[in-house]
């Protein structure tokens, strides 16, 4: 006998559908949205009115135009816990056994999930650049550098997510997601330039810094948004220099590793 | 006759307990048959294997003609399951739910949505279509879960203890919408803890204890072999003994049984509630004054003692509290 085949068209259009509900339960969850949204928004105020006093940048720039690039990094790879979330909560509920039973394609949950996410991270990244501005972060170069910025930034929380679905299919609940995910988190948000400049890290710290990809998103949406000072020069890293490629290539990999590692687990968790 | 499920010595083992051992269950086509047992007999391990959820560790599942193991994929395709905990998504309205069912089916849009309306017509939610499922009660989710079951009209219905934590209304409800399924032809895999539900829906019985089955027939076959229904008397005192013995003994069907302590009288009969009258008016007439009388049917106990010689256990040492408890940890995993 041969295996009823699953076409790719089934794996996108089954993915855009649980898309589709997750976009519907962000509308009526809200609340959800508020309180991922809100951390972000308080690390703004935070570093740039109690701690900014404190740290000192190179260069002739002001903290928060310096800050703000790297609170958006700091938020997608924060909202991206998001997707494990919303993957434990599923498989904790009756709903996925439905879908188990349906003859839908096996890695659409996953598609879904990531996708929907996209849209979660659209709704961040706006609420973000809104909290930026009041503070005082601007836009200095050309708005398709912007523009290219925001992507670059979709791109990599994209990437985030497929880490996090992995870990939302490997822990038994949607509270030790979060705190398996800021196991990953802390050291990559905060072990990075985008708080401090990396000059203040030593030794072995600068190094990780340097090539850690939170750092590199950072460093290039610092240069696409103009939020650079003119007189610093690059650290010279090869990461730090091309920070635009060296990010994708960082996002790239994370998928390629992940998305199978998760369609794995899922279906190691479905066939027991 | 087309056999529509068929299962062969399935077997599953989780940790040291035996969910299925050795389990056989055969279904012909536009038949219901009730898997009836306890908590934690493999009701539901079994119902899993058949819709692919889980892999059996030996034995072979057809369904459809689809074997589970080689096409997992086509046997989804021809299968709906409804299970004991309603798989609805409770931020989603029925409609939603019902459309996203049928998208996910790869009915197409359009048709998803004209599925969408007739069931929710057809299970009397057209009323609250467009609320999150979240505010509905018990009954409508599971009716809501069941239309989703029947959204790609599949040959073969799955379901799961449709009718467990329902109120006797919503249960009632519950039985008129399967009873119509069956009228319309649907091959019908129904689990159940209570016999008057199997009774009512199916056309056959497994009983299964243990992961495996241990009797097999109809409603009245499995009856007949625990006894039927019997009245019982608890009597105020114990010197009415000898009369309330002649009384019941005009109406039982198989003689009278008296407790050691002589209060109590057992008497199978097969009139019902008319043999339960003639009772009563038999030891108004004779002054007998009772305690206690009652008619009582065979429940899933009954079945169980005159099946095992020992009544459904609801757990044993490792089986815990269910095979449902023990596939809940298995799908968090």
């Amino acid at each position: 006998m041969t295996a009823t085949k699953q076409p790719l068209a089934h794996t996108i259009s089954d993915g855009w559908v649980v898309a589709q509900r997750n976009v519907i339960k962000i509308k009526r969850v809200p609340d959800i949205l508020v309180f991922v949204l809100i951390s972000p928004i308080m690390f703004v105020l935070l570093f740039a009115y109690v701690f900014g006093g404190a740290i000192d940048v190179p260069g002739d720039i002001d903290y928060k135009e310096f800050l703000v690039p790297g609170i958006f990094a700091q938020t997608v790879v924060f909202g991206a816990t998001f997707t494990g979330y919303g993957l434990a909560d599923d498989m904790q509920k009756g709903i996925i056994d439905r879908f188990r039973s349906l003859p839908m394609s096996r890695s659409a949950v996953l598609v879904g999930r990531t996708t929907s996410d996209v849209v979660y991270n659209v709704i961040s990244l706006v609420i973000m650049a809104l909290t930026g501005l009041l503070v005082g972060w601007r836009i200095r170069e050309g708005v398709v550098d912007a523009l290219l910025g925001f992507v670059l930034l979709l791109v990599f929380a994209y990437a985030i997510s497929w880490i996090m679905a992995y870990v939302g299919l490997l822990v038994p609940s949607v509270e030790v997601v979060n705190n398996a995910s800021f196991i990953v988190i802390m050291p990559l948000t905060f072990v990075s330039n985008a708080f401090v400049p990396q000059e203040s890290f030593s030794g072995p710290l600068q190094t990780f810094v340097e090539w850690n990809p939170v750092s590199t998103v950072t460093q290039a949406c610092r240069e696409l948004f103009g939020n650079t000072a003119p007189n610093v020069p690059v650290p010279d890293s090869w990461a730090m220099q091309n920070p635009v490629v060296y990010s994708l290539l960082w996002a790239a990999a994370i998928v390629a590793v992940f998305a199978p590692l998760s369609v794995r687990q899922y279906r190691l968790s479905t066939s027991k | 006759m087309t056999e529509m499920i068929r299962a062969t010595g399935l077997v599953k083992r989780y940790k040291e307990v035996e969910a299925l051992a050795g389990l056989d269950i055969t279904v012909p086509e536009g038949k219901v048959l009730a898997l009836l047992g306890p908590n934690g007999a493999g009701k539901t391990t079994a119902v899993r294997v058949l819709t692919t959820l889980i892999k059996p560790d030996a034995g072979t599942a057809q369904v459809a003609g689809v074997d589970v193991l080689a096409d997992p994929v086509g046997v989804r395709a021809r299968i709906g399951l409804s299970g004991q905990y309603a798989a609805v998504d409770e931020h989603l309205t029925a409609y939603e739910n019902l459309v996203m069912i049928g998208r996910l089916y790869h009915l197409g849009k359009g048709k998803a949505q004209e599925r969408a309306h007739a069931l929710l017509e057809r299970f009397d939610l057209t009323e609250f279509a467009h609320r999150p499922s979240k505010t509905y009660s018990g009954g409508q989710r599971r009716r809501l879960d069941l239309a989703g079951a029947l959204v790609a009209e599949p040959p073969v219905l799955v379901l799961d203890e449709p009718t467990t934590g329902l109120d006797v209304r919503s249960r009632q409800q519950m039985w008129d919408v399967i009873r119509e399924l069956v009228a319309g032809g649907a091959t019908l895999l129904l689990t159940t803890q209570y016999l008057e539900e199997a009774d009512r829906l199916a056309d056959n019985i497994l009983v299964i204890d243990h992961g495996r089955g241990i009797a097999e027939g109809t409603a009245d076959e499995l009856k007949a072999r625990t006894g039927g229904e019997r009245i019982e008397v608890v009597l105020a005192d114990a010197e009415d003994r000898d009369a309330a013995t002649r009384v019941l003994a005009e109406v039982t069907v198989d003689g009278v049984r008296t407790s050691d302590n002589g209060r109590e009288l057992t008497a199978a009969v097969s009139g019902g509630a008319a043999d339960l009258l003639r009772v009563l008016q038999g030891f108004e007439r004779e002054t007998v004054t009772v305690v206690d009388v009652g008619l009582r049917r065979p429940t899933l106990d009954d079945v169980f003692l005159a099946l095992t010689g020992h009544v459904a256990e609801e757990s044993e040492s490792s089986g815990g509290d269910s095979d449902t408890d023990e596939t809940q940890k298995e799908l968090i995993r």
